[in-house]
């Protein structure tokens, strides 16, 4: 994909030119200039992603028409001041690896009358993972099956969740503990699923799946719609109401629990009559069964494309002729209708309306199923010298909420416990927010913000402050402004919700 | 090397195309099927729109003259139809790009779609479509680093104008002159963008603070050749912001009266003039 940019010397010439081979107009560049899209730069004989420093901005009017007369322009003399409220991005601040040095920018502004100060930096993440939520009951892998692209293994599926499989990906096993090629294929995988690319992975025996956050994911080829209403049990109970007097049973095929009506607490309530209708698998509770297959891509996660199969018998005697039989997954995706004839078999008929409603409603009650992808990094290490001479009284400003933790802006949660490991939602960040080194490692933005007196109090590095209007314009081409994204609190504010309400 | 990016923006409405040094970002009004299915036609013409051009690139770097290049794309096809009315002047078919993809995306997106309106934006370059009696409102943003909405342009059905563009120096390709921004209302997209450009070239004056450079020797993939480009602006006086201006207006008009444009608003630092047909309310002091 984009990331992976070689570059081609021009070694004929030995001029020292790079053909950029990132997209088909191939511009070629000489030293210290950039391409036609002025993304990718020629520095020192490297081609190089040229990230401007990235500041986003609170814009009063959100209601979008501003991009239309925005043109893309990245530079200007630095001698006017931005009205609107700005916030430092760590977006291409760069960093100072192995951050000896105070961070590349530390910026005050005032806020309210407070005076606030924002450490900007790059951070080099080591340590780093990626966690995947992917809705879908279908069957993607065992727990702890190993995770892998092309060939290399860069995680594992980890628990099962409601109505989602997890994945662990990364991590500094993966990343510096095997051999180069796993370390390079895993920080690629992270860094494209944490830029919102689109990545393929395959897990051992299970699932080809093809991933980007906050898109559906694609699961052997299928994108999934919707996640799943509730379990089979719980179906039952949100629609036997609606059911009644229109089935004389209901099965709904669920990998986890599969519910059977009319001996679900539910249909005893309704006072059905038992329809002697018995399924395969292991009863849980009444009217509710576990195992009634294999896992699989057919019904409600099941290895199911034919739903009669998990029926095990039908007791003369209890089910009667004419015994009308709806069998229906947790999506609505998949269901069918039968009548009972005479010898009690099955026999495939038009569903009524009413239920053909009900079914059609499961389906609308579920929710789009999306893959989302949190970038997790430990800013516990030496990355907070750059900010302050000491720094452990970094880590509990933090931990007391003094100190303001964003990266690229978006709001993160700091896990409790030592150091600073954070997770934040990659689709919350600007638009290739994040990079990487060839050690490997993730190169990610972060910014520390808190109030004037607090940044001296930690031991910051006073004489190293800048106030905001000359922060930006400290590389005059460098700087770029984007619009805030609506939906993350601002994070100079008095307060700062960790999560957004 | 990148694929075609596709994206649907935050808001969920707007599509977010880019591909190399294309960014756009789309917008279809009307039933959710019929904007879906647009949003899958220009997505699907977007992909091969950089192989297209990149393909004629040669020709299209070259300055236009009474020879009429006849190239294979549709693209190309709409830059030299830009550009062809001012091959009196030093102007390649590459100053019509931006606009040209614009148009091109905006009739593959509204084709055989039932929409109430829609617009692409390139990177500044506006192409839209409106059905009849349909109004699009657009603010206009006369400093980049103040970005508020300084006026607004109503864009209606009764009128030719398809197409917005803005050039400048400060903008993301090299002007030869001073303004700060020229934006230009037109019949299509593409000829907003060969007209701003070369409006904004115009809007010029010698003056020591005005720093310039020969465009290749900063940029390889320049059409420009030898030419000077602006690089910084110094604080002009009044008579001096006048006499650019000035000269950037008297282009303007000869444009309008060719209905090459159809407005003009014209930004030399804190003066700002409007010409022609320009459906905006601006500030007082620009008219």
């Amino acid at each position: 994909m984009n990331e992976i940019v070689r570059g081609n010397a021009d070694d004929a010439k030995g001029d020292g030119v790079l053909t950029c081979d990132a997209c088909p107009v191939l511009c070629r560049i000489r030293p210290g200039k950039t391409g036609a899209c002025d993304r990718y730069g020629n520095v020192k004989g490297t081609l190089t992603r040229m990230d401007p420093l990235i500041v986003t901005q609170q814009i009063a009017d959100e209601n979008g028409e501003l991009v239309a007369f925005l043109p893309e322009q990245e530079d200007w003399d630095g001698s006017l001041n931005f009205q609107s409220p700005s916030f430092v991005t760590g977006i291409g601040a760069t960093t100072t690896y192995p951050d000896y040095k105070p961070a590349p920018f530390i910026v005050s502004s005032h806020h309210h009358g407070v005076d606030m100060v924002t450490v900007v930096s790059e951070g080099v993440f080591s340590y780093c993972g990626v966690k995947v939520k992917i809705d879908t009951d279908r069957f993607i892998g065992s727990e702890a099956a190993p995770v892998r692209v092309g060939g290399e293994q860069i995680g594992h599926v980890t628990t099962a969740e409601y109505g989602s499989q997890m994945l662990a990906l990364g991590g500094v096993h993966h990343l510096t503990g095997g051999s180069k090629k796993e370390g390079n294929a895993t920080c690629q995988a992270m860094l494209q699923l944490c830029n919102k690319h689109e990545i393929e992975m395959t897990i051992d025996g299970g699932a080809t799946l093809r991933v980007q956050a906050g898109e559906p994911p694609v699961i052997d080829g299928e994108r999934e719609e919707r996640m799943r209403v509730g379990c089979g049990s719980a179906t039952i109970g949100m629609f036997a109401l609606q059911w009644h007097g229109h089935a004389d049973e209901v099965i709904v095929v669920d990998d986890h629990i599969t519910g059977v009506l009319t001996e679900h607490q539910s249909g005893k309530l309704l006072d059905m009559p038992p329809a002697g209708i018995r399924v395969r698998g292991r009863r849980s509770t009444p009217g509710r069964y576990f195992q009634v297959a294999e896992p699989g891509s057919g019904w409600g996660g099941t290895d199911i494309t034919e739903p009669l199969s998990i029926i095990d018998k039908i007791e003369p005697g209890v089910a009667w002729p004419g015994l009308r039989l709806l069998m229906v997954s947790t999506t609505g995706e998949e269901h069918a209708y039968f009548i009972l004839d005479d010898d009690l078999q099955p026999v495939s008929a038009e569903m009524p309306s009413p239920l053909k409603v009900s079914v059609d409603r499961i389906a609308e009650n579920c929710e789009p199923a999306l893959a989302t992808v949190l970038f997790m990094g430990g800013a516990g290490g030496s990355l907070r010298a750059g900010v302050t001479v000491n720094p452990v009284l970094l880590t509990r400003s933090v931990r007391e909420l003094r100190t303001r933790v964003t990266c690229g802006g978006a709001p993160v949660y700091v896990w409790p416990g030592g150091g600073i490991t954070l997770m934040v939602d990659v689709t919350r960040m600007p638009e290739n927010s994040f990079g990487y080194v060839p050690t490997p490692a993730l190169v990610a933005p972060i910014e520390f913000s808190m109030p004037h007196a607090e940044y001296i109090a930690l031991g910051g590095y006073e004489n190293h402050i800048k106030p905001l209007d000359e922060a930006l314009q400290a590389g005059s081409r460098a700087v770029r402004p984007l619009a805030w994204q609506g939906n993350n609190p601002w994070p100079l504010a008095e307060r700062m919700a960790l999560e957004d309400t | 090397m990148s694929a075609p990016q596709v994206a649907l923006l935050h808001d969920g409405r707007r599509l977010h195309l880019q591909h190399g040094p294309i960014d756009l970002v789309i917008e279809a009004f009307g039933p959710s099927e019929e904007v879906g299915a647009a949003y899958r036609q220009a997505r699907e013409r977007f992909e091969k729109v950089l192989m297209e051009l990149v393909g004629e690139l040669g020709m299209l770097r070259t300055p236009i003259s009474d020879r009429r290049p006849m190239p294979e794309g549709p693209i190309a096809y709409r830059m030299i139809e830009a550009v062809w009315p001012h091959r009196d002047k030093f102007v390649t078919p590459m100053a019509a790009v931006a606009g040209a993809v614009a148009d091109e995306i905006t009739d593959i997106l509204v084709t055989g779609r039932d929409l109430e309106k829609a617009y692409v934006n390139n990177s500044g370059d506006i192409a839209f479509w409106l059905s009849t009696g349909a109004e699009l409102r657009l603010g206009i943003v006369g400093d980049l680093l103040r970005p508020s909405i300084d006026g607004t342009a109503l864009l209606t059905h009764n009128r030719t104008v398809r197409g917005v563009a803005t050039s400048g120096w400060r903008g993301r390709s090299w002007s030869l002159g001073i303004a700060d921004a020229v934006t230009v209302t037109a019949p299509t997209a593409a000829a907003a963008d060969v007209a701003a450009t070369l409006i904004a070239n115009a809007v010029d004056i010698d003056h020591p603070a005005v720093e310039r450079a020969p465009a290749s020797s900063l940029d390889d993939q320049t059409d420009l050749g030898d030419q000077l480009v602006t690089l910084a602006v110094g604080e002009l006086g009044t008579a001096s912001r006048g006499e650019a201006l000035d000269a950037g207006e008297a282009v303007a008009m000869d444009m309008i009266r060719r209905g090459l444009a159809a407005g003009v608003v014209l930004k030399l630092q804190q003066d700002i003039r409007a010409v022609g047909d320009v459906p905006v309310a601006l500030p007082a002091s620009a008219l």
